[in-house]
């Protein structure tokens, strides 16, 4: 028997896959991307961080906006497990397995970049041995290793479920075994992850001394935690359904059925509603009290095109406001609303987290300084293409071997 | 949130006299060779040159004959309320008993330049690449301050070397070293500023000068409404360059 014989036997029971040959270009196209991230990962490693666009004004640049971003959008995972194992929305079960994986890849992405962002990545456990307990920072690293230690204990029984090592007698009970304690685990995962999405926001919220970032808040956390973890779990769903959607046009075949994915935009919008309602007051509350107390004015905070005041209004109108209207009317039946509002919607939180990132740093907080320009050079963008370029491998393979979609037989019957 | 301000006995700070200042770069120098800054490859971009002291070039923004300039050193403003001590996520610097002066410990950074985003002053600098001395001038290194590595963050310290070699002194002379004389220490860019526009003591012994100095009417703290608290003061008889220190609303 052939080689392309014997790897047909590993696909899920009774599922049609694109020939191996087929398979093999497109995961080689993916390697190249790969590859050309990894030498400019091992570049930034040899010679210092001095070979990216960042300087002593930007100390944080793309990756940090690329990590939250990702993070963000990665929250699909722990929201989804909630609804499904702690509050019992049974039809998630649908989807649930995809917004694993996905969580699995954006949180281990994003500690890829995260050790290459740190200047002594060699010192990295520093963070758990000489925490400091006042730093929103720490809060961070510790509730992003648990939470992905978290996603792996998600993510193994999945693997387990492959046809021929569930075969095993011991590991398919053990895959069982796993999934009985899965709301347990859904649990804690939520937890932490509200804990690090929120402050991962605390992060820029307790910077007092740069206004644009700066907020007052509620106990030891300024409003900027509340509306990171708002922010994530309203486009953390959509964004599962991006990628489910885009995986039905690569692959030509149905995996879920579209009452299942507007379900879950469903769920997203009304977050996303009630996000909007907590941002515009935020957003209010920033322009009439945080920056007059600073001295400065509303317009001093945009410069130029790219920190413009388009995307004040793009973040907050375009990517919000419509959305939210795309998403929670009757629109959301048409797939071209539905799937517009969930772009624009993930598009939104791109925008917030870079505004967050770049802009609070650009904006001269010395009246003597002035607007300086951030971009970021190819080693920054190669190592960010590497992430996306791994996390397509990872859902390529994962999708072609393991039994994702219990829809997927069923819907695609001839 | 703010962080927690905390009180020093004894609270070392700079008075710095903006219209004495002549912008002539001797405390950037001094301080480059007293600490170990490595000597920049191509300083030609700002963003990314070290340098614990820097003199900022400020104008009136008016045309001749009105036109006016002034230049404002600036070192690390040493926060009574720093803004990136509490960020810090290993505790790698920190505000503690010597003096109110912002320790910077480089074995412990990480690195992730979370206090360079919080610092509003842009004092803290960090290492891109590996520090090279060109053959021959590693004789100037001092002994008494550290090289870093690539990859912490680094800042002005008050040169407090110079404090425990003062302290070491008065034991010596069996003086008591919590209650040094005005000038038994002060730090390498006080000591070079040729036209004495630089003033260094403790903030809180009236038998300095410094003590006196900031209750100038003319004493002011840069962005003094964000409470970070500073140690460090300036003097300037001109209004347009005090109110360069701080943003205003055109109410104000
Ligand atoms: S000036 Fe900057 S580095 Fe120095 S203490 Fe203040 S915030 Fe920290
Ligand atoms: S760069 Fe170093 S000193 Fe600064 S916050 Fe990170 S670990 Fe602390």
């Amino acid at each position: 028997m052939s080689f392309s014989e014997i790897e047909k036997n590993w696909y899920p029971e009774g599922v049609e896959r694109c020939s191996l040959g087929k398979f093999m270009k497109w995961l080689a196209v993916l390697g190249v991307v790969a590859l050309y991230g990894f030498f400019a990962m091992l570049v930034c490693f040899t010679y210092g961080l001095g070979v990216t666009g960042l300087d002593n004004y930007f100390g944080f640049g793309l990756w940090i906006t690329f990590d939250l971003a990702v993070i963000a959008l990665g929250a699909g995972a722990f929201f989804t497990g909630l609804l499904r194992y702690i509050i019992r929305i049974d039809e998630l079960k649908n989807i649930i397995n995809l917004t694993v994986i996905k969580g699995f890849i954006c949180y281990s992405g994003a500690m890829l970049i995260l050790s290459l962002d740190v200047g002594q990545p060699i010192r990295s456990w520093f963070g758990y041995w000489h925490p400091n307990v006042h730093s929103m920072l720490t809060e961070v690293i510790f509730c992003i290793t648990c939470y992905l230690m978290v996603l792996i204990i998600e993510y193994v029984p999945l693997i387990l479920e492959q046809k021929q090592i569930n075969k095993i007698p011991f590991l398919h009970n053990l895959a069982h075994q796993m999934h009985v304690v899965m709301p347990l685990f859904a649990g804690i995962g939520a937890f932490l992850s509200t804990f690090h999405q929120g402050s991962l926001g605390g992060m820029y919220g307790v910077m007092f001394a740069r206004p644009y970032a700066f907020r007052d808040g509620f106990f030891i956390w300024p409003w900027t935690f509340f509306l990171f973890v708002l922010s994530a779990i309203s486009t953390g769903p959509c964004m599962t359904v991006l990628i489910c959607g885009f995986m039905e046009k690569v692959t030509g075949r149905k995996l879920t059925t579209y009452r299942i994915k507007s379900l879950m935009c469903k769920i997203g919008g009304t977050m996303l509603l009630i996000y909007m309602v907590f941002k515009y007051l935020d957003t209010w509350a920033w322009i009439n009290d945080i920056l007059p107390r600073a001295g400065l004015t509303f317009d001093q905070m945009f410069y130029g095109l790219v920190y413009g005041r388009w995307l004040f209004f793009t973040e907050l109108v375009i990517c919000l406001l419509v959305p939210v209207i795309f998403l929670l009317t009757p629109l959301r039946k048409k797939p071209f609303f539905m799937y517009s509002g969930a772009i624009l919607a993930c598009a939104g939180v791109v925008i917030n987290r870079y505004v967050f990132t770049v802009q609070a740093l650009a904006q001269p907080v010395l009246p003597f300084t002035k607007w300086e320009i951030y971009s970021p050079n190819w080693a920054e963008w190669a190592t960010s293409l590497m992430v996306i370029a791994y996390g397509f491998i990872i859902m390529s393979l994962s999708y072609r071997y393991l039994p994702i979609f219990p829809q997927e037989v069923g819907l695609n019957k001839k | 949130m703010s962080g927690q301000k905390k009180e020093f006995p004894i609270t070392w700070g700079m008075v710095i006299d903006i219209d004495k200042c002549t912008g002539c770069g001797a405390c950037m120098a001094s301080c480059q060779t007293e600490n170990n800054v490595e000597p920049q490859r191509d300083a030609s971009n700002k963003l990314r040159s070290t340098s614990w002291m820097t003199v900022y070039e400020l104008t009136n923004g008016k045309s001749y004959p009105d036109h006016d300039i002034a230049y404002l050193p600036r070192p690390c403003q040493q926060c009574g309320n720093p803004p990136c001590v509490s960020v810090c996520p290993v505790i790698a610097t920190e505000k503690n008993e010597n003096g109110g002066i912002v320790s910077q410990v480089y074995p412990r950074c990480i690195g992730c330049r979370y206090c360079v985003a919080a610092c509003p002053y842009h004092v803290r600098y960090f290492g891109w690449f590996d520090p090279v001395w060109p053959e021959g001038m590693e004789k100037t290194l001092s002994p008494l301050t550290s090289v870093r590595p690539r990859g912490v963050v680094e800042k002005c310290s008050f040169c407090h070397h110079r404090w425990t070699l003062a302290k070491d002194a008065a034991r010596a002379a069996g003086k008591d070293p919590e209650d040094l004389a005005d000038g038994a220490y002060v730090t390498s860019c006080v000591q070079n500023c040729p036209s004495g526009a630089l003033a260094f003591g403790d903030l809180k012994n009236p038998k300095h000068k410094v003590h006196e100095l900031i209750k100038s009417p003319y004493a002011y703290r840069l962005l003094e409404r964000l409470g970070t608290d500073t140690q460090v003061y300036y003097i300037s008889r001109r209004e347009w360059v005090r109110k360069l220190g701080d943003n205003y609303l055109k109410s104000e």
